[in-house]
C-alpha cells in the first residue's frame, strides 16, 4: 500500500444486540415490568442477549483521489459501513482514520423542510451537509443553475414536483467540496438526463483530487465510475479489486435460498410441485443472473395419479407485479395434455440472454387445468431473482432503460439520397 | 470552480472513529465548530413556526398576554391575589412571571421533542447532537424578545419607575436559558429511549407552573416552606426577574440556590446526554 491513504479502516466491527437495539424504543412501563418480572434476568441480560455482527473484521485503505464502489446484497453491511464512516453510528470494535474532511450523502435532501422556499432550503441543507454560510453564498447561483429551478427559487418546496425537489437537493450536494465524499444509492433518483449530469459532476469531483466512496446497486454506474470495488458479504469483505472482477464475483456468489424453493412430497395430491429454482447453465441455483447470461427456470414435480388436461406453467413478474410473461409445458409438448404417468418430472425453460431488463423479478410456478379457470393443483409464488447489469446497452450510457425487456435488436440504418 | 488537487495529506488523521467509552464529556470545541448549523436550525425553527400562521409572530405576544388577562380575572380579581402582590398591579405582576415562564415551558416542550422530531437528520448526517435541543431552546428566545416588547409597553402604561436593577435582566435571561437547555437536553435524550416523555411532558410542565411563583408571589406561602420552594430553580429566577423589573430588593439566597441548581442540571444533563448520544442513531 502507498503511504498516502486518505481512509484507513482497521478491523472494524459493529455488533447489534437483538431485542434491545432492534426494538425501536421502549416505554418506561416495559422497562419496569421487565425488571419486576425477572429481576435476575435483567442483571445478566448483557451476556445472554442474542447479538449479530452487522460488520466484522473489515479492513481496507483508500488512496486520495480514488473512486471506490461498495457492493453487496441487502444486509451485507454496506449501510452500516457508510454510517460508521459518516460518524452517524459508532463501531463496536476497530478503528477508522480519516485524513480529510468528510461529507456524506446518505439521502437526497436531508433536512429539507417543505414549508421553506428553495432559497431557504439551499442554505439549510447546505449547512447540514457541512458547508459554511459564505461557501453556500458563493455557490448559490451555480446551485440554482445546476438544479434548473431559477423561476421557483422563492416557492416553498412543498409545491415542487418530485423531479424539481430531487434536482435541487442533488444540486446542493453536488457542490459540496469535501476531501472525502460518501454517497449511498442516491443515483437511483431523478430522471435519466439529470442522473447523467450528476454522474458527470461526481467524476468531476474526483478529478479534482477528491475521494469518493459510493454504494450502489447500479452495477453499470459502479463499473463506469469506480477504479476499485469492495464486495461485502454478511458483514465481511469478500473481495477488493477491479470493478469488473468484483462485480463478477458478486454475480457468481448469488446462490441464496430465495432462488430455490423445495416442497415435501405429498401423496394425497394427484400432482404436486417439489422444487422450483432459478439456475444457471451449469445447474447452479442463482439469486442473481447477469444480463448477458442465460437464466433457466426449473420445475420439479411429482405425479401420484394420472390426471388429464393439466399444464405446468411458469410466470415471471416484475417486482411491482406486472406480468412479464407466462409459459407452459404444453406449448412445446401438447401430448402432455393427455396425462402424465406417475413419477418424478423435471421441466426446464431457458430465457434468452440479453433479454430481461436489469431488475428484480419474481417467479410463480403453477400446475392447473389447461382450460383455464379450473382447478389449481399446486402453486408456488416465492422465488425472487435479480438480473444484474453486466453490460446492458443502457449501461454503456450510464442510464437505466425503461421496460420489462431490454433486448438488443438489429437496427438497420442507411443513408438516403434526397 | 476548480480547486487544487490534494497533493499531500496531513500526517495525523483529522478524524479517528473508535468505539466510545460511555462517560466522555461533551466536546464543546466541536460545538463551536458547528455554530453555523446551530444558527440555521434555530432560524429554521423560528421560520417554520410562523410560516403558515395568519397572525405570525403576533403569537409570541398573544400567548402570554391572553394568559395574563385570564389569570388577572380569575386569580387577580376573583382569587383575591390583587392585594398580595406588594402594590404591583396584578396584570403587570402576572405578565412579568408569565413571560419567562412561557419561554421556559415552550423551550422545554420544543427541545424535549427535538431529537425524536429530527430523527431524519440524526440517522443521515453527522453533527454534534447537542445542537438539536439547544437550537430548539434558542428559537424560543426570539419569542421571548418579542414578548418582552409587550412587557415594556405594559410597564410604560403602569408608569413603572426604571431602576438599576434592570441590569440584572441579561443575567437572569441567561440563567433561565441555561436551565431550559439543561432540562430540555436531558428530556430529549430520555425521549429517544422512552417515548413516555412525549405524554408526560405537558403534564409535568403544567404542574411545574403551579409550584413556581408565576401567578402568585412566594410571600403567600407559609415561610417555613420557602426553602422547599426555592429548591425549584425557577423560583429564584422568576422572583429575581420581577425584582429586576420593578426595582424591588433581590432575594440573593434564593437566586444563588437557583444558579447552583441550574449549573448542576446542565452538567448532569451534559453527561447523561453524551452517554446516550452515541446510540441515538441506532434507537431513534
Amino acid at each position: 500500500m502507498e503511504i498516502n491513504s486518505i481512509i484507513k479502516v482497521d478491523n472494524l466491527g459493529k455488533q447489534y444486540r437483538l431485542g434491545v437495539d432492534t426494538a425501536p424504543y421502549s416505554t418506561i412501563r416495559e422497562v419496569v415490568m421487565d425488571t419486576l418480572k425477572a429481576p435476575l434476568r435483567s442483571l445478566r441480560r448483557n451476556g445472554s442477549d442474542p447479538t449479530i455482527w452487522a460488520l466484522r473484521d473489515v479492513s481496507f485503505e483508500i488512496q486520495a483521489g480514488e473512486i471506490v464502489g461498495i457492493i453487496g446484497r441487502n444486509g451485507a453491511g454496506k449501510s452500516t459501513l457508510l454510517k460508521i464512516l459518516s460518524r452517524i453510528t459508532h463501531p463496536t470494535v476497530g478503528r477508522v482514520q480519516l485524513f480529510g474532511r468528510v461529507a456524506s450523502l446518505l439521502e437526497v435532501g436531508t433536512g429539507f423542510h417543505p414549508e421553506l422556499t428553495g432559497r431557504e432550503n439551499i442554505f439549510l441543507n447546505g449547512s447540514i451537509l457541512g458547508m459554511s454560510k459564505t461557501e453556500i453564498e458563493s455557490k448559490f447561483d451555480e446551485i440554482i443553475a445546476f438544479a434548473e429551478i431559477e423561476k421557483f427559487i422563492d416557492t416553498p418546496v412543498k409545491r415542487y414536483s418530485s423531479g424539481m425537489y430531487v434536482r435541487l437537493a442533488f444540486a446542493v450536494a453536488a457542490h459540496l467540496e469535501p476531501e472525502i465524499l460518501i454517497v449511498d444509492e442516491v443515483l437511483a433518483v431523478g430522471d435519466y438526463a439529470f442522473q447523467q449530469k450528476c454522474l458527470d459532476k461526481m467524476q468531476d469531483v474526483s478529478t479534482h483530487g477528491r475521494t469518493v466512496l459510493i454504494v450502489s446497486h447500479n452495477m453499470g454506474a459502479i463499473s463506469r465510475l469506480c477504479q476499485r470495488c469492495i464486495l461485502l458479504d454478511k458483514g465481511t469483505v469478500l473481495t477488493i479489486g477491479k470493478p469488473s472482477t468484483v462485480i463478477e464475483a458478486y454475480v457468481a456468489g448469488g446462490a441464496q435460498n430465495r432462488a430455490e424453493y423445495l416442497q415435501p412430497s405429498s401423496f394425497d395430491k394427484d400432482i404436486n410441485l417439489r422444487r422450483v429454482a432459478v439456475i444457471d447453465e451449469h445447474g447452479e441455483v442463482r439469486n442473481e443472473v447477469g444480463y448477458a447470461d442465460v437464466p433457466r427456470l426449473l420445475v420439479e414435480y411429482e405425479v401420484n395419479r394420472v390426471v388429464k388436461g393439466v399444464s405446468v406453467g411458469l410466470a415471471v413478474f416484475t417486482i411491482d407485479g406486472t406480468c412479464a410473461f407466462v409459459s407452459a409445458d404444453l406449448d412445446a409438448q401438447p401430448e402432455l395434455l393427455n396425462g402424465r404417468v406417475p413419477g418424478m418430472y423435471v421441466a426446464e425453460i431457458e430465457l434468452p440472454a440479453a433479454w430481461l431488463n436489469v431488475g428484480r423479478y419474481t417467479v410463480t410456478a403453477t400446475i392447473a387445468s389447461a382450460a383455464g379457470g379450473g382447478t389449481v393443483y399446486d402453486n408456488l409464488e416465492v422465488l425472487v431473482f435479480n438480473v444484474v447489469d453486466t453490460g446492458s446497452p443502457g449501461s454503456r450510457f450510464g442510464i437505466e432503460r425503461k421496460g420489462i425487456l431490454q433486448p438488443i435488436l438489429v437496427w438497420t440504418t442507411t443513408t438516403r439520397d434526397t | 470552480m476548480s480547486s487544487a488537487p490534494i497533493t499531500h495529506l496531513p500526517s495525523e488523521p483529522i478524524v479517528v472513529i473508535e468505539p466510545r467509552s460511555s462517560w466522555k464529556a461533551l466536546d464543546l470545541s466541536e460545538l463551536w465548530a458547528y455554530r453555523e448549523l446551530m444558527y440555521f436550525l434555530t432560524w429554521r425553527d423560528v421560520k417554520v413556526r410562523y410560516k403558515q400562521t395568519f397572525l405570525g409572530v403576533a403569537w409570541a405576544v398573544i400567548q402570554p398576554l391572553f394568559t395574563m388577562i385570564i389569570f388577572s380575572l380569575f386569580f387577580g380579581r376573583l382569587g383575591g391575589m390583587e392585594s398580595r402582590t406588594g402594590g404591583l398591579p396584578y396584570p403587570l405582576f402576572a405578565y412579568a412571571g408569565l413571560l419567562p415562564w412561557t419561554f421556559f415551558s415552550n423551550a422545554l416542550t420544543a427541545s424535549g421533542n427535538s431529537l425524536v422530531g429530527n430523527a431524519n437528520l440524526i440517522t443521515k448526517v453527522y453533527f454534534p447532537r447537542l445542537i438539536v435541543p439547544t437550537a430548539a431552546v434558542a428559537a424560543g428566545l426570539i419569542d421571548f424578545a418579542i414578548g418582552f416588547v409587550m412587557l415594556v409597553v405594559l410597564m410604560l402604561y403602569y408608569q413603572t419607575p426604571l431602576t438599576l436593577n434592570l441590569l440584572m435582566i441579561p443575567v437572569l435571561v441567561f440563567l433561565i436559558t441555561v436551565l431550559a437547555t439543561g432540562v430540555g437536553m436531558w428530556l430529549s435524550a430520555l425521549n429517544v429511549k422512552y417515548r413516555d416523555i412525549r405524554f408526560a411532558l405537558p403534564f409535568v410542565i403544567q404542574l411545574w407552573m403551579f409550584i413556581s411563583p408565576i401567578i402568585y408571589p412566594t410571600e403567600i406561602l407559609p415561610p417555613k416552606y420557602h426553602w422547599l420552594f426555592s429548591l425549584n430553580p425557577l423560583t429564584g429566577i422568576i422572583e429575581a426577574f420581577r425584582s429586576a423589573l420593578f426595582g424591588r430588593p433581590f432575594n440573593w439566597t434564593s437566586l444563588s440556590i437557583s444558579a447552583v441548581l441550574t449549573l448542576l442540571s446542565l452538567v448532569y444533563a451534559g453527561f447523561s446526554f453524551s452517554r446516550v448520544e452515541r446510540r441515538f442513531a441506532d434507537i431513534v
